[in-house]
């Protein structure tokens, strides 16, 4: 074994049937794991043009080569499928033990076929791999699921699963293992949903093992040396300090915070859902994720409620969407609503953006009181939140609007320039106005409206590893396209994301040369990661998106910043696209050249077919 | 003096890189299973614990050897495990009153914390301080803190 345990779990749902089959090694060398090869396996197996709620649509969980050994934050799995939401590939990744316990099971992944005729779950056990019924926990939320599953199986496994969201087919339903942590966006749990199945409990107890140990712990070491000693990721530093949250006085000072559905770009009361102000007031204490020495995540408490206790806290995504975007300054309030969007599975930044949303359709007239099951819903309603929440995970009432999301929900009312999505999906806390390269991202991000696809924030806004001018087109098309490629392989590694405020290409390879064995270059790595990036825009090229869909909502471009530095501006998106496409080796349509594919040794049946 | 590991669990964030450290030196792959130390989750009060051997004075396992497998070093304080006698008995997994030793079926022999012959590989992956390796009777880290408190409330200028 080398980093693979080079078997892969496929189940089957309608038929009932498990196959072992050995993990295809030419998908791996080119696409190494985790996003990019379980979108490797789901290109080749599906066409993307089907009903993401069908049948025919594939579920695969898939770790990566370093998952499960000691490399930096290397923790985390990939669950990928055709996304609900979006209609794009869908792909999302996360931490926890999950992912390591699926390879100390023996696989490096699970491909979920069909649909199951009642509800069931998959239990692993080592070498046993068995479908069983989940009748009786379908219809009970995350943290029930996870105690009755292991209650019935081996009490240390861990568990993946969806909680009423997913069943009931909410289009951002997320996969959540090990209680509070989700693979959230793009409404993966919708599907897992749709195929009737409830859960997947893993145990496993066999080891795993590198190919060049000498090599992979020197990398490692190397590694590890860098993230722990650095102001982000390190011992005592900002993440460690305050957690995710620790952005949100960053971004409100720069007025790069979008607040009230993105009216706005700075919120007044925003030191009131800090990072700062989470910890004085909130933090139990670090809660990191398998192998990680970062530990940004947060136990938090909630003080008072009917979810009174200790529970996993908010990352700076979910602070903001439940936060500014609602004009909310109640953090308590927001925690409880964070604490229901993992109970019930769901992803938080689309839920808080979706009633944000509302809110501006409420308070603009086009959404009555008697829609909204006899409340008014306006910015600042720091109660609704919980409620509304409550309310899609379950699809009562208005929840069952919210639960499309914001922009059915938006075009329902006949307004969808009020939905703050790219691809129907909601963007996160960061202004594509105030900060151009984070408006380019979000438009040509494979998943729709996303941060980290390219999180170029990084330098825009933090000057990690150098610093831009975020007011500044000029050269972000090519940072993009380097920031997208390196992340579409740290995805695939299945480290985690954070560890590149630290570390760079260099050491990721480094690591995943010990691991797999692949004598591949640093610049071979890195090419990788734009196949694995190609490959996911060919996905959606088939599945019938174009450069229309490449494409901000109206407000960022045609309504301009009212505050701060950014004063002013739009984003420049025409411009910085033409270019992108350009940098990218794609045609103005944004499709990727035949030239471009063959020097990415991509083939593309059906795209032949269609030329 | 004798050196020993000194857990905190208050500073435990749960990342387990203890138990990869752990089962990664003392075979060539990682596996949380074949680690000496195990981390105990209780999320309901959001605290995290590692367990490992404890070293003891006067070691149940010890006692229940019937080939001498372990002994206790006076000098280091470490009960050492000599995987040539063991003979597999699990009689010592019984005796440990804590749970902390543990019989791998795929190794074929008991793991048991060794102190790494004195340089603990998990105290050197732990971010955090949860596990240090240090003198057992020299800092009184719990009485400073109380101390300190005192110091606070009594000390000069203080009201």
């Amino acid at each position: 074994m080398r980093g693979y345990t080079e078997k892969i779990i496929r189940v089957d749902l309608t038929n009932k049937t498990i196959k072992i089959e050995k993990l295809n090694m030419d998908y791996a060398k080119e696409y190494i794991g985790g996003r990019g090869l379980a979108t490797k396996y789901l290109y080749e197996e599906i066409d993307p043009q089907i009903d993401p709620l069908s049948p025919e649509n594939k579920l695969i969980f898939m770790t990566g080569p370093v998952t499960g050994t000691n490399a930096t934050c290397a923790g985390r799995f990939n669950v990928v499928a055709k996304a609900p939401l979006t209609g794009t590939i869908g792909a999302a990744n996360s931490g926890g033990y999950f992912g390591p316990e699926l390879k100390f099971a023996g696989y490096d992944g699970i491909i979920f076929e069909g649909k199951a005729n009642s509800p069931v779950y998959l239990h692993i056990n080592d070498d046993l791999v068995e479908l069983k019924d989940a009748s009786h926990v379908w219809g009970k939320d995350v943290f029930e699921t996870t105690d009755i599953l292991l209650s019935e199986n081996e009490e240390d496994a861990k568990v993946a699963c969806i909680g009423p969201a997913g069943e009931k087919l909410v289009l951002f339903a997320a996969v959540m293992n090990d209680k509070d942590r989700a693979a959230g966006r793009s409404g993966l749990g919708a599907v897992m949903g749709s195929k009737n199945l409830k859960a997947v409990v893993v145990k496993g107890t066999k080891g795993l093992s590198v190919a060049n140990p000498m090599q992979f712990n020197k990398a490692v070491a190397n590694a590890r040396e860098k993230v722990t000693s650095h102001a982000v990721t390190g011992t005592g530093g900002g993440l460690a300090t305050y957690g995710t949250e620790i952005l949100v006085n960053i971004l409100n000072e720069m007025h790069a915070f979008p607040t009230n559905n993105w009216q706005a770009s700075r919120f007044e009361e925003a030191e009131k859902i800090s990072g700062e102000y989470l910890t004085e007031n909130y933090l139990v204490r670090n809660k990191a994720c398998f192998a990680c020495p970062i530990g940004c995540g947060r136990t938090i408490r909630i003080p008072d409620g009917k979810y009174k206790g200790i529970v996993g806290g908010p990352e700076y995504e979910a602070g903001w969407s439940y936060g500014a975007s609602c004009g909310i300054s109640d953090l308590n309030e927001i925690n409880k609503a964070n604490h229901v969007c993992n109970m019930l599975g769901l992803d938080p930044i689309t839920m808080g953006a979706t009633i944000a949303c509302a809110m501006e359709l409420f308070e603009k007239g086009y959404i009555s009181k008697e829609d909204l099951d006899g409340e008014e819903l306006r910015f600042g309603d720091a109660l609704s939140i919980m409620k509304l929440t409550e309310k899609t995970g379950y699809r009562q009432g208005f929840g069952d609007k919210l639960a499309l999301g914001s922009y059915r929900l938006a075009e329902m009312y006949g307004h969808p320039e009020l939905s703050m999505t790219v691809k129907k999906q909601e963007m996160p806390a960061y202004d594509g106005r105030a900060i151009q390269g984070m408006g380019l991202s979000y438009a040509t991000s494979n998943r729709g409206g996303c941060h980290v696809r390219g999180y170029v924030t990084s330098t825009e806004v933090l000057g990690i590893p150098m610093k831009t001018d975020p007011l500044s087109t000029e050269g972000k098309p090519a940072l993009l396209k380097l920031f997208q490629d390196l992340t579409a392989l740290v995805d695939s590694s299945d480290i985690c994301l954070f560890t590149t405020f630290a570390i760079g290409l260099p050491e990721v390879s480094g690591m995943l040369r010990g691991a797999t064995g692949f004598e591949f270059t640093d610049e071979e790595m890195l090419k990788i990661g734009e196949r694995i990036w190609n490959l996911e825009k060919l996905f959606n090229i088939e599945a019938g998106l174009t450069r229309e869909d490449d494409m901000l909502p109206p407000r960022l471009l045609k309504e301009p910043v009212t505050s701060g530095p950014s004063k002013g501006k739009v984003t420049e998106l025409q411009t910085m696209l033409d270019e992108y496409y350009q940098v990218r080796g794609w045609d103005e349509y944004g499709v990727p050249t035949e030239e471009k594919l063959n020097e990415l040794s991509i083939s593309s049946r059906r795209l032949a077919e269609a030329f | 003096m004798s050196k020993g590991l000194v857990v905190s669990p208050d500073k435990c964030t749960g990342c387990r890189t203890c138990e990869l450290a752990c089962s990664y030196s003392k075979s060539d792959a990682f596996n949380p299973k074949d680690s000496a130390i195990s981390v105990l989750f209780y999320e309901d009060v959001g605290l995290r614990v590692p367990m490992m051997c404890m070293q003891c004075d006067e070691p149940h396992c010890v006692k229940v050897c019937v080939v001498n497998a372990l002994s206790k070093d006076e000098k280091t304080g470490v009960v050492n495990y000599d995987k040539e006698k063991c003979i597999g008995c699990k009689m010592c997994i019984s005796a440990c009153p804590f749970g902390n030793m543990t019989y791998s079926i795929r190794l074929k022999e008991v793991i048991k914390c060794d102190l790494c012959k004195g340089d603990p590989q998990c105290v050197k992956m732990c971010n955090y301080g949860a596990l240090q390796y240090k003198e057992l009777d020299s800092t009184l880290d719990k009485r400073k803190i109380i101390a300190n408190q005192f110091k606070e409330a009594f000390g000069e200028g203080a009201k």
